[in-house]
């Protein structure tokens, strides 16, 4: 059934009765030509650009809990494409025209609102080298605004401008970064690829891969063995563990980044906020609670909560930024298992077992790049090729000393 | 999370500084004639454990020892805490 305001209405009148469940629940074949490990945002994505960009519909998506239940919906909603290097930038710029166009494409209402961000300046050799970002990301046809002290205030009056440690000197504005309704997006690409004959198989955990004379043949399940000419992995947060199976040892720590979500107000914070002088960033969602966010906790976990002292750090970042939020009260919080890689850039890329592709170590950055993950992850494992724009994203660049260093400060795995 | 320090007691985790897996304590031998491929498996893979971990702990705001603490990553349970330098003499990899 294709959603429209005209269906809607129908369905009202008709007592909505006649609503179709969004995807089916198939059992699972004995064969499929691809198999995606990972019902997030980014398998369920590359199953979506699998089908509909390269025609291949013989596919399964195995997911060992339920789709969507994973980082697609434990993340802050940000959707932006404001990178500096080469290697990245071009990759979240084909990512943020997806997104513009991602609603009429997968007829889904997935509440894409192009809201803009704003990363606060505090110092001279901040606002220099925001410049340079801002140039480099209009090289990659991206769309950045340099703004002076005044254009913040313009655009948020309510900044602690006094801060006499971290004045605020100016920021990088994007337009057209965002925020995205975070579950709708899996929910989108999972009924765009269902109905394009892809089945979505829910509590199927892979215990591990069907292995001949360096082939991947398949996968072991819960649910009993499935073969596949393709075998491709999407599952960021557990990617060690999976990998582990196939005999794999990545470059990759996991660990957990905490979300916070303050009662509803009414609207004050126009986009996206991020402080520079710390780690905070902060937006307003629809129903009006400021979701906000800072760094990881820092050690290695699988465990989806955090500690306390990193709460504090977080709000600690928000007072300075603006202390107004002090007078909000937290409502929830959560935590999300990241990949993190040792240059906190991600991986899309064939592995040394033929058959067996890998997608992962999105740090705490795969939301926004969801589209553009699904599109080059779809299209390497249909062509055996990397996308122009995701040739960088290799398991073996630490060997060829070709890292994707976003942050400048080496190989650490405790990066964004 | 406290961490139990062999020296000091019961202290709270947000004094210490996170380095990683305790394996980083047995540095490669840069003579080995793989000591390339030994170097980038020791400074860029990890075996990312889900459950009993091996963790080096800096006690930065304290007494500034280094500990290993074996720590349950699905848990955070913390289940033994030595210092670093008698793990290093015991193994035979003390520098």
């Amino acid at each position: 059934m294709r959603y429209s305001a005209f269906t809607v209405i129908k369905q009202a009148l008709t007592g909505h009765k006649d609503w179709k469940p969004a995807w089916r629940d198939p059992e699972p074949r004995s064969e499929y030509d691809v198999i995606i490990i990972g019902g997030g945002g980014h398998g369920l994505a590359t199953a979506y650009y699998l089908a509909k960009e390269h025609g291949i519909t013989n596919v399964a998506v195995l997911e060992k809990g339920w789709i969507g239940g994973g980082n697609v919906g434990r993340n802050t909603t940000i959707i932006r494409s404001n990178y500096l290097l080469p290697g990245n930038e071009p990759f979240y710029e084909l990512s943020m025209k997806l997104w513009e166009n991602l609603e009429q494409d997968f007829n889904y209402n997935a509440m894409v609102s192009q809201r803009g961000i704003l990363n606060l300046s505090h110092s001279d050799p901040q606002q220099d080298a925001y410049a340079r970002r801002g140039n480099a990301m209009q090289l990659a046809g991206a769309d950045s605004v340099l703004l002076d002290k005044a254009g913040v205030e313009k655009l948020c009056p309510f900044l602690d401008f006094d801060n006499a440690r971290f004045p605020i000197k100016g920021g990088l504005w994007q337009p057209r970064a965002g925020t995205v309704r975070h579950d709708a997006v899996a929910w989108g690409y999972a009924r765009g690829a269902d109905t394009r004959g892809v089945d979505i198989i829910q509590n199927c955990e892979v215990t591990g891969f069907l292995m001949e004379n360096g082939q991947c043949l398949g996968v072991e399940t819960s649910r009993g063995t499935i073969k596949a000419k393709k075998v491709a992995v999407a599952v960021a947060g557990s990617s060690s563990r999976v990998m582990a199976k196939a005999g794999m040892r990545l470059p990759i720590e996991s660990h957990v980044l905490q979300a916070f979500v303050s009662e509803g107000l009414k609207p004050i914070i126009p986009g996206v906020v991020t402080f520079g002088a710390g780690h905070f960033y902060v937006s307003q969602s629809d129903k009006g609670g400021l979701v906000f966010g800072g760094d990881i906790d820092g050690y290695n976990t699988y465990a989806q909560r955090g500690n306390l002292p990193t709460v504090e750090d977080v709000c600690e970042g928000g007072m300075a930024l603006m202390p107004m939020i002090g007078r909000a009260r937290l409502l929830r919080m959560w935590g999300g298992v990241m990949d993190m890689s040792m240059d906190g850039s991600p991986y899309i890329d064939k592995t040394h077992v033929e058959g067996l592709y890998f997608n992962g170590g999105w740090c705490y950055g795969g939301f926004k790049a969801t589209p553009a993950s699904g599109w080059c992850y779809a299209h390497l494992v249909a062509t055996g090729q990397p996308h122009p724009v995701a040739t960088e994203y290799r398991l073996d660049r630490f060997v060829s000393g070709k890292m994707i260093d976003e942050k400048g400060v080496g190989a650490q795995p405790n990066l964004h | 999370m406290i961490i139990n320090h062999p020296l000091l007691g019961p202290r709270d985790a947000s004094e210490f500084v996170y380095l990683g897996d305790a394996a980083l304590m047995k540095r490669p031998d840069w003579q080995a004639d793989d000591a390339a491929q030994q170097f980038y498996e020791y400074l860029y893979l990890r075996d990312n454990i889900a459950g009993q971990h091996r963790e080096l702990w800096y006690h930065e705001q304290g007494d500034r020892s280094w500990l290993v603490v074996t720590r349950n990553t699905e848990t955070h349970e913390i289940t033994a805490v030595e210092l670093a330098r008698d793990v290093a003499t015991r193994e035979g990899h003390a520098v």
